[in-house]
């Protein structure tokens, strides 16, 4: 069986003023190197602005990655078109970024509809779908993205990105911007509908509590830089100072 | 002779006259919407050209309309005396609102939306016409109900060159001191345009997306 996702040697740096020049020397992203197994969480965690966003986007070529290579189930990224790559790789954005002139059920149904789906596969991929992230379907599938909560928007968008079943799954802060308890409770959720899938994910955090729970391995960005990739129980014990300063803050 | 006598005695010169304005501007307007958008379209992505071609756009504008109609007289094709330089002329003043609010529109649409499309494996087309159109038709409407307006307005004046519509009445009461006159053609002109201020800007208002 072949890796979901292998990056190796991954680097984005902004290009440099005007045409034909070289790079700005400027890396968002340097030097990254990690593999996600089938069922595996990596975790990546770090401050804000230390380019965990970056990296995802890297994955899916949102960006063209400067340097390295991404690997999706042994495949060049970059050999692939862009548009299938990316219908094969789930993805939960960070500003959730629902269409507001879908509704629930469309907006969740949009990468099997892309992908030529029959439309009564799709109504019941959505209400399936919708059951997995506790939404009910009767009651939400037709609404539009203003009638809903932002916890359930959230929702929608983890359900989106499920929806083709991909075999990767890139989730950046999917659940951040909630309220403590219905952040722990999606947590929880989530928890439960990690084993169920048996995807390869990439989570992205700032809270560690959440990366310690769900992570099967963490990866802790700084500054573009992959300073740390171990077992939560490895990163408990770490000696980096950005690991202890992020253990103290937990 | 009141207002009305004078519409009872020349309907059907009236109607026709009415029809002949619908026309031009109608005409004009669709040929602006089918050569605007996809230049509003082009800008959005051509940053570079943003610049030039909405200067252009403005320069045109700030012509006045009658010297307008004066310059594309001589013109062969699109010149002459008739429909034809009308329309041509409406088309040049319709084109700025239409082109400035669609490339508005289209970069209006938040960029999260468009992120989460192209990372969902949308092509370019796809994300253009199931997402920045969609999302941006109400600011586009925008742009067509202001060209419209203008255009009813400025369509009196392509009685000056023989194209018809309620400007002649305008003329021809301007020509020998007839407010009677003056206003047969005004009054149905300034309905018109409220008309399609008032639809024009329900379309528009049914096609605003609340965000989130
Ligand atoms: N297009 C860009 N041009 C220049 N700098 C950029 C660009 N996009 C992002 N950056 C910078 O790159 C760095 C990494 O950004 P990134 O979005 O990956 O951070 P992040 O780890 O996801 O942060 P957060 O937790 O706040 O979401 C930041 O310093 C950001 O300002
Ligand atoms: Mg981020």
């Amino acid at each position: 069986m072949t890796t979901p996702l292998e990056v190796q040697g991954l680097g984005y740096e902004l290009p440099g003023k005007g045409k034909g020049e070289a790079g700005s020397g400027r890396f968002l992203v340097h030097d990254v190197s990690f593999t996600v197994g089938a069922g595996e969480t990596l975790v990546l965690l770090g401050r804000s602005g230390s380019g965990k966003t970056t990296t995802l986007k890297l994955i899916n070529r949102l960006l063209e990655p400067t340097t390295g290579e991404v690997r999706i189930a042994g495949a060049r990224a970059r050999d692939l078109a862009a548009t299938r790559l990316r219908r094969r790789i789930g993805y939960v954005i960070q500003e959730v970024g629902l269409f507001p002139h879908f509704t629930v059920a469309r907006n969740v149904g949009l990468v099997p509809r892309l992908e030529g789906w029959e439309p009564p596969r799709i109504v019941e991929r959505v209400r399936e779908l919708l059951a997995v992230v506790g939404l009910d379907a009767d009651t939400f599938a037709l609404r539009y993205p203003h009638q809903l909560s932002g916890g359930q928007r959230q929702r929608v968008g983890v359900a989106r990105a499920l929806a083709a079943d991909p075999p990767l799954l890139l989730l950046d802060e999917p659940f951040g911007a909630l309220d403590p308890i219905t952040r722990v409770e999606l947590q929880r959720e989530f928890q439960t509908l990690k084993q169920r899938l048996g995807q390869a994910m990439v989570f992205v955090t700032h809270d560690v509590r959440e990366g310690l729970m769900l992570a099967t391995r963490i990866g802790l960005m700084q500054q573009g830089r992959l300073v740390f990739l171990g077992t939560p129980q490895e990163f408990r014990q770490s000696d980096h100072p950005e690991s202890k300063a992020f253990m103290a803050a937990a | 002779m009141s207002l009305w006598e004078f519409y009872a005695r020349n309907s059907g010169e009236v109607l026709g006259l009415v029809g002949q304005h619908v026309s031009l501007v109608a005409s004009s307007t669709a040929i602006a919407i089918v050569l605007g958008v996809p230049v509003g379209i082009a800008l959005t992505r051509r940053p570079a050209w943003r610049a030039p071609v909405l200067g252009l756009a403005n320069v045109f504008q700030t012509i006045p309309s009658l010297a307008l109609f004066g310059f594309l007289i001589p013109l062969p094709f699109i010149g002459g005396i008739g429909a034809t330089t009308a329309i041509v002329a409406l088309v040049v003043y319709a084109l700025l609102p239409i082109v400035r609010n669609t490339y508005t529109g289209l970069a209006g649409v938040d960029p999260a939306v468009r992120e989460a499309g192209r990372g969902m494996g949308m092509t370019d087309w796809q994300l253009l016409t199931q997402v920045e159109l969609p999302l941006g038709l109400s600011v586009i409407l925008a742009g067509v109900r202001v060209a419209t307006v203008v255009s009813v307005g400025t369509a009196t004046i392509a009685a000056a060159i023989g194209a018809g519509g309620l400007g002649v009445y305008i003329f021809r009461g301007v020509a020998v001191v007839d407010n009677t006159l003056i206003l047969a053609g005004a009054l149905p002109a300034a309905l018109m345009a409220l008309a399609a201020d008032g639809l024009l800007g329900l379309a528009e208002r049914r096609f605003a997306w609340r965000a989130t």
